[in-house]
């Protein structure tokens, strides 16, 4: 196989930019890119049709409320997820496929793009944007705050994480992705070995969405150490909120090192510095160093929040206060300490030598003690409870049975000489899919279900949601149980054709899981359009408390008001919105006084277009676009700071007018 | 939080307040100090890293030159005044602002800029002193590392100045409002961020690359 274009010349004006750089050649890309349009100018048809454009930019791309960017978060999120399952899917066709002579019918040169591509998109387009709009959406309401401490720069960091994931999407059809795997090691993604713009797409798209997950990370940081409710010191927050602390301190405290470490192996592709090349001095093994040590903490990042999640519907569908609060709190304190502490466990055959393996196989299997601990709190939390087995509780479950089966994979991976044998084996890829898939999936998934009527105002339909359910936990088995079969039979991943015919019933089971999943997928997506279409029927009557829960987002309104909370509560213990439905509180019905809140704002997403601008001249080498996005960013960034006028009040007659409404509802409910 | 104390009920049957009724707004920003401190650090874990790299390819000379053959220590210790003469006149700029002297902050923070682009111009002198001696960041993976690491903190030194020259024309503008001050501050810890990590840079890459 030869590739199909070589590293195109370079023009003054286009860069490497050519029509060579359209991938007519293959036709799975054209047929996808003709969807694309297709289904583009539909949807802008239908915006335009009914007139939206005016309504999405002044309610929805220029909005700093808190809970609108959680929702296009997500939204985010699940749009890239189905990206990345159809890559997930081609790569179980082709391995289902490639045997007996068969060459499938992926090229190489493609088959590599897509498992780099898959894995990519699904860290850092699908499960950060679905974690961080989480946590947009929920932090602020359970802390009994109004918004963020920096609503602008919450509206930039989600257009900066937009605009990377839509600089990779044009990968798909201008040039090429990475064809490296999703860590691009060096030396192969060096200039050297992958001459062409593919590495140059990855490190622009990750770097453009890495600038906003940082300052994300640094805004709900600030928010929850500062913007507490009175009374709610930090042992009174609820589990949700301290996952999420802890996950945004890594976030701000690893981060940076992926921007450090990308810039390292952009200078070697542009200036041609020796960091990572294999002369002149450079040690591609400091990469894979630096990488993890960003890497290890990212994988606690993803599931951190999700623990919450679990400690949150562990207790509402339990009825009881979550088991030993305080151990859970400390708990996940150890693991955000502990996950800096592992990073080389991801290459112990790299040869550091018996006692350095030692050491980090040890403190992997320490990591596993305090995520047992919580284990046992969510079982005890269960234990003589009242359990309603509603979609988020079934959901945890599922979680707990699948994820403890991929943390005892994990911790046979963590001693040393067994990874020699299992090292890059598709063992590993079963066991990290096992915690992904079971802990950080299957958590968004009881999130979704447990807090949509709180976005919405309506109960996701249940009949389909089991559908899903059903699908997806049985699909997950199927699919990944003969991973971890052929891993231990020596199976390597990232193989595009294999030899030996005995092997092939594996790979077709396996590819009969993908199916079933797809399954799961398409439920949850009839799930919601059903919801959405029957929402009068599944209208929560409750006035925004439809679990019985026990933290204050359930104390509004659904979905709550811009201002969330007319009153800011006052809390006296953990639990508090169960402390003061216990405690008969009375809503206050008067007295409202004008809310002082931010203003919208486009200045976010134009900022973030010209990085996306930027990013594609860099990906091509077309200098002087570079060079005018810069100034024009830099520019825009300094016009921003000239507008000191950036907050306006609520009206005391609004607030009344939308709490006196909602004081008949309740009325009506009860 | 609410400036005033909420204190727990003593009795069980005294009612227990659940709202805070007669609420205050914020004062704007808040939280700005705490949100930039926490920047600070992360924009210190990139200097960080690149140490770390210095620290591991800052001997892999590939039969290149080594610190002995290239640093002029006299330029750099110049040079590091220059920086730290900028941080005592920003600290000037920030007694002026405490008195309320709007026309001596623009004075001062004029000065700590003029010193800031000196530093600069020494800089880049260095830069291509090595260069034309061949010594270029492609020659080995000590030079990338070193001109990565200490280019990385000129590039910071030149945000900080255009954010400098920005703040000055506010200040014209505005005058020393709330906001102007806040930023005043920011910039004031940007700035000695950026002193303290050219102590570093002088220390374990200048002086410690002479001596080995």
């Amino acid at each position: 196989m030869t590739i199909p274009h070589p590293a195109p010349e370079t023009g003054p004006f286009l860069g490497k930019l050519s029509l060579d750089a359209l991938p007519l050649h293959e036709p799975i890309l054209v047929v996808t890119f003709i969807g694309v349009v297709l289904g583009g100018i539909a949807v802008l048809g239908l915006i335009t049709k009914f007139r939206l454009w005016g309504y999405l930019w002044t309610e929805w791309f220029t909005t700093v409320d808190h809970k609108r960017i959680g929702i296009m978060y997500m939204i985010l999120g699940l749009i890239m997820f189905l990206r990345g399952f159809a890559d997930a899917i081609m790569m179980r066709l082709q391995q289902a496929m490639a045997f007996g002579g068969s060459e499938g019918y992926l090229t190489p040169h493609h088959y590599d793009q897509v498992f780099t591509a898959h894995g990519v998109i699904m860290i850092f387009f699908v499960a950060m944007p679905f974690i961080t709009g989480l946590m947009n959406y929920i932090v602020p309401l359970q802390i009994g705050a109004r918004d963020v401490s920096f609503p602008f720069l919450n509206n930039f960091s989600f257009w900066m994480t937009t605009s990377g994931a839509v600089l990779t999407m044009i990968s798909l059809f201008v040039g090429e992705y990475a064809q490296t795997g999703w860590l691009a090691y060096p030396p192969l993604s060096g200039i050297a070995y992958s001459p062409n713009v593919g590495v140059d797409y990855y490190i622009w798209g990750l770097q453009i969405a890495g600038v906003g997950t940082t300052l994300s990370g640094i805004n709900l940081i600030v928010t929850i150490l500062k913007l507490r409710a009175p009374g709610m010191g930090l042992m009174k927050m609820p589990v949700f909120t301290w996952t999420s602390l802890c996950s945004n301190i890594l976030i701000v405290a690893s981060f940076p090192i992926l921007t450090a470490t990308l810039v390292l192996l952009s200078l070697d592709r542009y200036v041609g510095t020796n960091f990572f090349t294999n002369d002149l001095g450079g040690s591609p093994m400091m990469y894979v160093n630096l990488i993890w040590i960003w890497g290890h903490p990212e994988v606690y990042i993803l599931i951190l929040p999700l623990f919450g999640v679990f400690s949150e519907v562990t207790s509402t569908f339990s009825g009881k206060r979550l088991f030993g609060y305080t151990s859970m709190v400390y708990a996940t304190i150890c693991i955000t300490i502990l996950s800096y502490l592992v990073w080389l466990h991801h290459f112990f055959t790299m040869g550091s030598g018996a006692s350095v393996n030692s050491f980090f196989g040890i403190t992997t299997m320490v990591i596993s003690i305090p995520t047992g601990a919580k284990l046992f709190n969510w079982l005890f939390t269960m234990y003589r409870g009242r359990i309603r087995y509603e979609l988020p509780m079934m959901w945890t479950i599922a979680f707990m049975l699948t994820f403890v089966i991929g943390g005892m994979t994990g911790v046979l991976l963590a001693v040393p000489p067994a990874d020699f044998v299992l090292h890059n084996s598709l063992f590993l890829i079963a066991h990290f899919h096992n915690v992904i898939i079971g802990g950080v999936l299957f958590g968004l998934f009881a999130a979704i279900n447990y807090w949509w009527p709180k976005a919405f105002g309506y109960k996701l339909d249940v009949f389909w949601g089991k559908i899903s359910f059903w699908c997806w936990v049985v699909g997950f088995w199927v699919a990944f149980t003969p991973l971890y079969i052929l891993g231990l039979m020596g199976v390597t991943r990232r193989m595009r054709v294999f030899d030996d015919p005995s092997l092939q019933i594996w790979f077709v089971i396996a590819g009969i899981g993908a199916l079933i999943v797809a399954a799961g997928i398409g439920a949850m997506l009839v799930q919601f359009a059903v919801s959405i279409w029957r929402r009068k029927e599944l209208r929560d009557e409750t006035g925004g408390d439809p679990w019985g829960g026990r933290t204050l987002e359930w104390a509004t309104s659904s979905p709550p008001p811009d201002y969330n909370f007319a009153f800011t509560p006052v809390i006296h213990d953990l639990d508090a919105w169960y402390d003061m439905k216990k405690r008969g509180h009375q809503r206050p019905v008067s007295g409202y006084r004008d809310i002082h809140m931010p203003s919208n704002t486009g200045a976010g997403m134009i900022l973030s277009g010209f990085c996306l601008v930027m990013g594609f001249a860099l990906v091509w080498h077309i200098w002087w676009l570079v060079a005018v996005s810069f100034v024009a960013t830099i520019a825009g960034a300094i016009i921003h700071t000239f507008n000191y006028k950036r907050d306006f009040h609520i009206s005391a007659a609004t607030v009344t007018a939308v709490e006196d409404a909602r004081t008949r509802q309740l009325a009506a409910g009860a | 939080m609410s400036a005033k104390t909420i204190t727990a009920p003593t009795s069980a049957d005294e009612p227990v307040q659940f709202y805070d009724l007669d609420e205050h707004a914020h004062p704007e920003g808040h939280s700005t100090m705490l949100g930039f401190w926490i920047y600070l650090m992360s924009d210190c874990l990139i200097f960080a890293i690149l140490f770390a790299c210095y620290a591991v390819l800052g001997g892999s000379y590939a039969a290149g030159p080594a610190p002995k053959d290239l640093f002029d220590l006299k330029l750099i210790a110049l040079n590091t005044a220059m920086l730290l003469f900028s941080s005592i006149t920003y600290g000037f700029a920030v007694l002026q602002m405490q008195q309320g002297k709007v026309r001596g902050v623009q004075i001062w923070l004029a000065i700590t800029g003029l010193f800031g682009l000196a530093f600069l111009g020494i800089e880049l002198y260095e830069f291509h002193h090595l260069i034309e001696m061949g010594a270029t960041p492609q020659r080995s993976a000590f030079l990338s590392a070193f001109f990565t690491l200490v280019g990385t903190h000129g590039l910071h030194v030149t945000f900080g100045i255009i954010w400098l020259v920005t703040l000055m024309v506010q200040l014209s503008k505005h005058g020393l409002i709330a906001a102007n001050k806040r930023r005043v501050m920011c910039l004031s810890m940007f700035w000695h961020f950026l002193d303290v990590v050219w102590i570093g840079v002088f220390t374990f890459v200048y002086l410690m690359g002479v001596l080995r």
